[in-house]
């Protein structure tokens, strides 16, 4: 939490008033039981009307004094708080897009989403409440305690008893019972998860017909959090009771003292009523201050995990070359290994490979066999951990990174588009592009039909995510995107799956008659989606298991041959044994 | 008009709420019983403290007394204040755990009837439904309607019991001051409405700036990959600052402004003590009121205004909790799938014939999706789906597991239209196997026998063997009693289809559902499912989403879909001699680039 704070720093002026002012409310505060004590004890006993006016005027002055203090404090905290929240945002933001994709990985996107979102409104409002009451709810408490010392020093020792047990009441339940709602949380969270599991499975729960046993399930998660939340209820519902009999078992005590003082004559009546009035201004700001502390627990909470994610390096070291110009479109594997996360497996063995400017690799493999991972390693979205990957003959880890990335297109496996029209998002690749290269990109990604179709064309508009369409048509329009930055190395991430065989054919074709030399990374399942690359590579387990044209890799490696007779076996009817030729 | 209407809805959703308090209604009189105790005890200790306070007078000044020693007097008056104190602890005590459970009772039950309706709605609904929507309105909307309802059980009762004891209090004491009291008390409540009224439309403002950057956020961080490939870091950052720089200007207005309540109605409140005073002194000096008395008077000033303070607050809480009230009961009165009809039949050992007889179907009425389509299947028989991704091959498994009624005409199994079949005993005669893998939290084996409860060790490892799932089992590190988290996140995508193989096979069901994965196996593991599902397939009825050349061409009849329709039926030979729709799909699966 505490390096949080340099958010604050352009707001040092606001969060030093904010609090002072707020004190200034208090004391005036304090000073009216005093004002009450005088009208009783002089303007009643003497009969004197013009002191009583004069003690009212004082009370309504010290009102309106009070509202003006506040109403600044209010002001300087509001602005204070919103505007560390403004720059914390801001800085968090830059900072989650610096981070790498296997920070963000091991930080999953929606611990960052709620990071931003929730958790700085969290704080924000934590730090609104401390700049108004964190100072103004001790300071009365002990403020009445001093003013009653001022009236009457042996009466105000029953303050020294009283205050100390209450804290210790109220902070008591408290530690007790945030553990016991933080159980409560645990139990919300599984009725939580039974409710979304059983949404996600709806079908195959009644498919077995288990809808009863579920039933009985979550009856039983529910009545466990039930539970919890009953003994939870039970201890702070101790809470007004204890402090209620606490604070007027003191006034009993003040009374009977304020009594004995009365006949020694060392106190007058009105003095009394002064004390009373400040044993009951400290039950209202102890209450206060209990919860208070529950939210500044909960926003600084939430301040260490804004904390933990700006403390994360912010992504990786990069050097300022830019490549060797006679070497465009030269990827090279020199003995690369990879691993995701230190002590993990490692994705990629030994990868050793080089391709030459407009070539087409293809990249074959089942699942988990690095085939992924080979290719994030071109724009250095990953690390090797051995070896060294060469784009243009220099190391990725020497490059600039947006010098790099610009020199390379993506098509992600899941095709991701944006809110905006067409147009914004295919100007992703290039801001410049011509409306007649957007059309050439498009034309290219066999998606020139369906954008023709729209009624808006280049300017219909995306919704978040390209939810408004389908599954092929976001993938044909993510690879026009990446087709309009015209780049030297183009990478399809296996981002043909959603088409059907004859679209996927047709795109490999005009990929194939595309202008300039780009050298092309076609990852696929489908061997007839690289059958005709100049090199294909096989995959298996993070191990190369062949590498080369399709006619050769048919002869020699048992992996590729696996996978294509498992998709193209013509045997007859009958022979189920595919695959094991 | 549309305040009318929301007015209805909410006396409405009072009504259903007012019928789930009903169970109780014994604790829900112990509590208001209570509080009004509470609330007398509370209003009588002021009225002590007074009369000990006037004692003092007399401590001071003995003579004016005709009694001997005012101490007995004090004493008594102490001992008495010591005991209401003590009753009015218990009262608060026993309220406390009464709205506690009446509270938490309630939303159990809610919530349970929510659950089992959720188990009860036909799958159009689920499927027309955010599932995100239904979890926050069984989980978050129940928990804002619990505090709310907890908040109004505690505050309101309390405060309203409080002003109009207060008021009874302070009128048989002295009518004068009590009109002070009564005139300037509301004036509070109308600045806390006034400003409320003002600081609604910058509330407004402030949540749908937070909403359009959090859509921006969600977007941009959910995506992050994309951004940085495309090196969009600084103009994504450019548009994050521009939303961020207003929702900065609305936040502080509405914090501000809303900020303002609380010193506003303390002035008030201060301005009414002072008013409080003045007469009281006065009173005093006339006559017609002890100092004592006007130290209680003092005390109610402030337990008089409190709850009014309070109660707008309470106001806007409650409303608030109506609403989520409301959201609750939308999806409970939700209307249910039908129920079996009485004499339904149960389908036992089926033989595996199903006919589909003139049946169409679509999801929303002006878009026909099946028309008219006729198929019949004989026991043993295998049928392949086939046809582009989206095309609907879905519907037809929707339609089989009645998962969705068929607009018109019938689908019958072994003779019996599967409208007069319990849907358990048909849903179970179908062993159903999707692409989209479920398993829920839990062992390994737990998600085994989701379909047979009661199934021996032997048995479980038997479906394991034959479903090629016992070897990577027992590579798990506590084997069939590895606990896999939601979605089986440990698991591999194959494994994942592996377990919900054996799952069926356990159960083994004379039907079989079967969706063939696409892309997200490895071929080994692929090859290790073919084999579970042509061991399962033997002799059984199968439809099989088919996406494989192998299980197409060996399929009796193959359904050839497109957009939702069906376009062709026949056999591998059939369709190729046809040289329609399928023989093109089949000629671009091998076509030369």
């Amino acid at each position: 939490m505490t390096k949080l704070l340099v958010y604050l720093k352009d707001y040092k002026k606001e969060s030093v008033l904010g609090p002072l002012f707020k004190l200034l409310e208090a004391s005036f505060e304090l000073i009216v039981p005093l004002v009450v004590a005088s009208m009783i004890d002089v303007g009643i006993a003497n009969r004197d009307k013009g002191y009583i006016l004069k003690m009212c005027l004082i009370m309504a002055a010290l009102g309106l004094i009070g509202l003006t203090c506040s109403v600044t404090a209010q002001f300087f905290a509001a602005k204070a708080a919103v505007g560390f929240a403004t720059k914390l945002r801001h800085g968090l933001f830059e900072h989650i897009q610096k981070l790498s994709f296997s920070q963000m990985d091991r930080e999953g996107t929606s611990t960052l989403i709620t990071r931003i979102t929730s958790d700085i409104n969290q704080v924000q409002s934590g730090v609104n409440l401390v700049l108004r009451l964190f100072l103004r709810s001790p300071f009365i408490v002990f403020g009445a305690m001093i003013m009653a010392f001022t009236v009457d020093g042996k009466a105000a020792l029953i303050f020294v008893v009283v205050i100390p047990i209450l804290s210790v009441i109220v902070f008591g339940i408290m530690l007790i019972s945030i553990p016991l709602y933080k159980k409560v949380q645990g139990a919300l969270d599984r009725v939580l998860g039974i409710t979304r599991e059983n949404l996600t499975g709806v079908r195959v729960i009644r498919a077995f017909g288990q809808e009863e046993a579920e039933v009985a399930k979550f009856d039983g998660e529910n009545d466990a959090l039930r539970h919890v939340q009953m003994v939870a209820a039970r201890i702070s519902a101790l809470m007004n009771p204890l402090t209620y009999v606490v604070i007027n078992g003191g006034l009993i005590a003040l009374i009977y003292v304020g009594a004995v003082r009365v006949e020694a004559g060392i106190l007058t009546q009105g003095q009394v009523v002064a004390l009373v009035n400040y044993m009951s201004q400290i039950l209202v700001e102890l209450v206060k201050l209990a919860n208070l502390i529950i939210t500044v627990t909960k926003a600084v909470a939430c301040g260490n995990r804004i904390q933990s994610i700006l403390e994360e390096p912010a992504g990786m070291e990069e050097k300022d070359s830019r490549g060797d110009e006679k070497l465009t479109g030269c990827v090279e594997f020199d003995h690369v290994s990879m691993r995701y996360y230190e002590g993990g497996e490692e994705a990629l063995t030994d990868i050793h490979f080089k391709a030459v400017r407009g070539q087409t690799i293809g990249v074959i493999g089942g699942t988990g066999s690095g085939k992924s991972s080979l290719v994030n390693l071109i724009p250095r979205f990953y690390d090797a951990e051995k070896g060294s990957v060469k784009v243009d003959g220099v190391d990725v880890k020497e490059y600039d990174l947006t010098a790099l990335r610009d020199k390379i297109g993506v098509v992600m496996q899941k095709a991701v588009l944006f809110h905006g029209t067409i147009r914004e998002n295919l100007k992703w690749g290039n801001e410049s592009a011509s409306d007649e290269e957007l059309w050439e990109a498009l034309r290219t990604a066999q998606a020139k039909e369906f954008v023709l179709q729209k009624k808006d064309q280049l300017d219909e508009m995306i919704e978040q995510e390209g939810r408004n369409l389908s599954g092929g048509q976001r993938q044909r329009l993510s690879i026009a995107r990446a087709l309009v930055k015209k780049p030297e190395i183009l990478i399809l991430d296996d981002s043909a799956s959603a088409l059907d065989y004859a679209t996927d054919a047709a795109l490999r074709r005009s990929l194939k008659e595309m202008p300039g030399e780009t050298t092309a990374f076609i990852v696929s399942q489908r061997a007839s989606s690289l059958m005709h690359a100049d090199t294909i590579i096989v995959l298996d387990d993070g191990n190369v298991a062949g590498m080369g044209t399709h006619e050769e890799l048919l002869k020699t490696c048992e992996v590729y041959q696996e996978i294509y007779y498992s998709q193209f076996e013509r045997s007859d009817k009958g022979d189920k044994k595919e695959g094991e030729n | 008009m549309k305040d009318d209407k929301k007015k209805v809805n909410q006396k409405e959703t009072l009504l259903k709420v007012l019928a789930y308090i009903r169970p109780y209604k014994f604790l829900m009189a112990l509590t208001i019983i209570m509080a009004a105790v509470s609330v007398a005890l509370t209003l009588y200790l002021p009225i002590l403290a007074g009369d000990a306070v006037d004692l003092l007078i007399y401590i001071f000044d003995p003579s004016s007394l005709n009694v001997a020693s005012p101490w007995p007097a004090l004493f008594f008056i102490l001992k008495k204040m010591a005991v209401v104190i003590l009753l009015t602890a218990v009262t608060q005590w026993i309220m406390n755990i009464c709205n506690n459970k009446i509270v938490y009772s309630i939303i159990q039950d809610i919530r349970k009837k929510a659950f089992r309706r959720l188990e009860e709605l036909p799958l159009k609904y689920l499927d027309a439904h955010s599932h995100g929507d239904i979890v926050s309105r069984v989980v978050a909307d129940v928990d804002q309607f619990a505090d709310g309802l907890l908040i109004g059980f505690t505050q309101l009762f309390t405060g309203v019991i409080t002003i109009l004891g207060t008021l009874l209090f302070m009128i048989s004491v002295n009518v004068g001051i009590t009109v002070v009291v009564v005139v300037i008390t509301p004036v509070s409540l109308f600045v806390a409405s006034f400003i409320a009224k003002k600081t609604f439309s910058m509330f407004k403002l402030q949540s749908e700036t937070r909403g359009e950057q959090t859509a921006l956020i969600n977007e941009m961080i959910g995506n992050q990959k994309v951004v940085q490939a495309f090196n969009r870091e600084d103009e994504t950052l450019e548009r994050f600052d521009e939303i961020n720089g207003r929702l900065e200007k609305c936040s502080l207005r509405a914090i501000f402004f809303s900020s303002l309540t609380n010193p506003c109605t303390r002035f008030v409140n201060s301005l009414v003590y002072t008013g409080v005073g003045l007469t009281g002194a006065f009173a005093v000096l006339r006559g017609g009121l002890s100092v004592g008395q006007l130290t209680c008077f003092l005390s109610y000033a402030n337990q008089y205004t409190k709850p009014f303070n309070e109660i707008s607050g309470v106001i806007t809480e409650l409303q608030n909790a109506l609403a989520c009230a409301a959201r609750i009961f939308e999806l409970i009165e939700e209307e249910p799938q039908e129920p079996d009809a009485e004499d339904a039949m149960v389908l036992e050992n089926a033989e595996g014939e199903v006919n589909l007889d003139h049946v169409s179907f679509s999801y929303v009425p002006d878009k026909k999706l099946i028309e008219d389509l006729n198929l019949s299947v004989k026991p043993g028989q295998r049928i392949a789906i086939v046809g582009p991704t989206g095309c609907g091959k879905t519907t037809i498994i929707n339609l089989l597991m009645r998962f969705y009624d068929v607009d018109q005409g019938s689908i019958s199994v072994d003779g019996a239209n599967i409208q007069d079949i319990t849907r358990k005993s048909l849903r179970t005669s179908y062993g159903m196997v999707l692409q989209e893998t479920w398993l829920k939290r839990g062992t390994i084996r737990d998600n085994i026998t989701v379909g047979k409860p009661d199934a021996t060790e032997e048995e479980i490892i038997a479906a394991a063997k034959a479903s090629h799932a016992h070897s990577f089992i027992r590579r798990l590190p506590n084997g069939y009693d590895t606990v896999i988290g939601e979605d089986g996140r440990s698991l591999s995508g194959g494994q994942k289809q592996l377990l919900c193989i054996t799952r069926v096979m356990l159960s083994l069901p004379p039907m079989l559902i079967l969706d063939e994965a696409t892309s997200s196996i490895d071929t080994r593991t692929e090859i290790k499912i073919q084999k579970a599902f042509a061991t399962m397939m033997e002799g059984r009825t199968s439809f099989i989403v088919a996406h494989r050349l192998s299980t197409i061409q060996n399929a009796d009849v193959i359904l050839v879909m497109k957009d939702g329709h069906i376009i062709e039926q026949g056999n591998h030979e059939q369709l190729l001699a046809k040289g329609g729709f399928y023989a093109q799909l089949y000629n671009s699966q091998f076509a030369i680039a």
